[in-house]
């Protein structure tokens, strides 16, 4: 046990150190196209969107939850991304040809990933706080929102951690990210509530774990606890079985490259 | 009561012993089939072969990343597959490409190899000193790799390696790609290991590195051993020194009849041909070289140019392999 925790942080404290020397990369890849979703995007539509049709008292309060899902969503999908480069340079060989427990590289992967995801949920929530976004449930609504974020981060980051092991070249690691991630932002209720959209996309959107974690978090920010809970309760439920799913399909993945 | 029993001498068990390794995958490409080979310990030992010759996947399947299909591999007597984690706690590992992360400096590396091999967290930064030390990388620890030269790198690599002080190293293709000033200090290190009893399997493509490096050598080509031993001894076996007669372009027609006459030529062992050079094995070239001009004459061959030499690795690869190492 000394010895996997031994192992787990030191791997973990390479991804900050590696994160803490590229700052910029940092900076512009993943806390600002967000934080921008949030201004832009929700001052821009402030005037289109109908309140009665979001039910919030602006679109950024509105949007605040779907811009936190959507945070999580890219994290997660990236997080395999460090990793497909340490495959294609032999540094995650060199890993491997160490003693180590062969689950520690991913742990390493989903401890950091966790981390940074928390963080820029935070600083989401503080930029929409700015904009007069306060989260009515306080402190303990912002907990849980973190918490709702693990859980789904947690199958998107062992999805994105198979693709990197599984993929010829990082060309078509990226272009599946492509893939996966606008679609998954649409189909959900990120940017509009069911009832605004059209049938067929409703349906889908009702398929996709993305709208059940926003339609918790949401009322966590704009209504409170009463209106929250069952809807928790339920992505609880959905979220547990898509990490199941996720990381009973990546396992194979792993257990194939890591051995 | 001591009673000298028959004049059996002390073996070392092998420090390396490959069984009839085999490695297929799936979709029905055989990297290595059948290799069998042993390290002694406090050997250099080379595997030698071009590219794709499956040097770097018995190498892997050495050091326990890579399941064989076949066969079997012990590592200072421990199975590489039953007993993966107890071997890669004993060996070290410079593998072929640079696995370095350009963001980290010389000394973060060791760090986190240092944690990933348990060194207590009290000795690990004597021992990082003392590799560092090692290679020659004190003054550029401190530095993020990406401003490292690729001899540095190569330093550092080797560095990484040596962390667990283990007692057999492995190393894929050591001085690919380097020039030669660093590649004879990558050289002078290998000594400097094997000199302090290290055990050394390493790959190469380089013909004058397994020579002038290695104790033993198994030449693999197309995923199987062609031969093993010393380079002295594999070059010894191929029976005499080597005549090569190069033919003025004008008579490469005549190269075979050529080669015919010559193999009935006394003191003629084998020859073999490639254009208009002919390689002649003899015995004595003085002895044999009146005779194999006289025939020359007989044919109404020009020669353009006439060399003799002991033979090289190139031509004990060319007599296993049936082609040069660098016909790629």
């Amino acid at each position: 046990m000394e010895a996997y925790l031994q192992e787990v942080g030191a791997l973990t404290m390479r991804w900050v150190k590696r994160l803490s020397r590229e700052k910029f990369s940092m900076l512009f890849t993943l806390f600002q196209p967000m934080v921008f979703w949030l201004i832009f995007f929700g001052n821009l539509f402030q005037r289109t969107a109908n309140p009665q049709v979001v039910q919030a008292p602006s679109y950024i309060a509105f949007l605040a939850a779907g811009v936190v899902v959507m945070t999580i969503l890219n994290n997660g999908l990236a997080g395999g991304v460090d990793l497909l480069f340490d495959k294609e340079n032999g540094f995650l060989e060199r890993l491997m040809s160490t003693p180590i427990s062969r689950t520690s590289v991913i742990m390493s992967r989903f401890l950091f990933v966790m981390t940074i995801t928390s963080l820029q949920v935070l600083v989401i929530l503080g930029v929409a706080y700015l904009f007069g976004v306060h989260p009515v449930t306080g402190f303990g609504g912002i907990a849980v929102i973190i918490f709702i974020g693990l859980l789904f981060g947690v199958g998107l980051t062992a999805i994105s951690m198979a693709l990197a092991f599984s993929v010829k070249s990082h060309g078509d690691f990226f272009s599946m990210l492509g893939f996966l991630s606008l679609p998954m932002i649409f189909l959900s209720t990120a940017l509009v509530p069911l009832p605004a959209m059209p049938h067929w996309m409703a349906f889908l959107a009702q398929l996709n774990p993305m709208t059940w974690a926003i339609d918790a978090i949401r009322p966590l920010i704009l209504t409170g606890w009463s209106d929250a809970l069952p809807k928790i309760g339920i992505v609880v439920v959905i979220m547990v079985v898509f990490d199941s799913l996720c990381l009973w399909g990546a396992s194979r993945a792993f257990r194939k490259t890591l051995g | 009561m001591n009673v000298p029993g028959p004049s059996v001498a002390f073996v070392a068990p092998p420090t390396i012993e490959a069984l009839h390794l085999s490695k297929k995958y799936p979709g029905g490409t055989t990297a290595v089939e059948d290799i069998s080979f042993h390290v002694n310990p406090g050997e250099v030992f080379g595997l030698l072969g071009p590219n794709g010759a499956g040097k770097t996947t018995t190498l892997r399947i050495l050091i326990t990343v890579l399941e064989p299909t076949g066969g079997t591999a012990r590592v200072l007597g421990m199975d590489v597959v039953k007993d993966a984690k107890k071997v890669r706690q004993a060996i070290g590992y410079v593998p072929q490409e640079r696995a370095i992360d350009r963001f980290l400096t010389g000394r973060e590396h060791l760090q986190l190899l240092a944690s990933l091999y348990h060194l207590p967290a009290g000795a690990a930064p004597a021992r990082i000193r003392e590799v560092l030390q090692l290679v020659g990388l004190e003054d550029k620890a401190d530095e993020v790799a990406r401003n490292y030269s690729g001899g540095m790198k190569r330093k550092l690599d080797i560095a990484c390696g040596l962390i667990p002080s283990p007692k057999v190293l492995f190393m894929d293709e050591p001085t690919l790609g380097l020039d030669v000033e660093s590649r004879l200090k990558i050289w002078a290190h290998i000594r400097e290991l094997k000199a302090r009893g290290i055990t050394i399997l390493l790959t190469t493509n380089y013909l004058d590195e397994a020579d002038q490096l290695c104790d033993r050598i198994a030449i693999i080509d197309s995923g199987r051993v062609k031969a093993v031993g010393s380079p002295g001894e594999l070059k010894s076996g191929l029976g005499g020194d080597v005549v090569t007669l190069t033919l003025a372009p004008a008579d490469l027609g005549k190269v075979e009849t050529l080669a015919q006459a010559l193999k009935s030529v006394n003191g003629v062992r084998a020859v073999s041909t490639k254009q208009n050079l002919l390689d002649i094995r003899v015995a004595s070239p003085a002895a044999t070289l009146p005779a194999i001009l006289t025939a020359v004459n007989a044919q109404g061959c020009h020669l353009d140019f006439v060399d003799y030499h002991r033979p090289r690795l190139d031509d004990v690869f060319l007599a296993h392999a049936g082609r040069r190492i660098k016909d790629e």
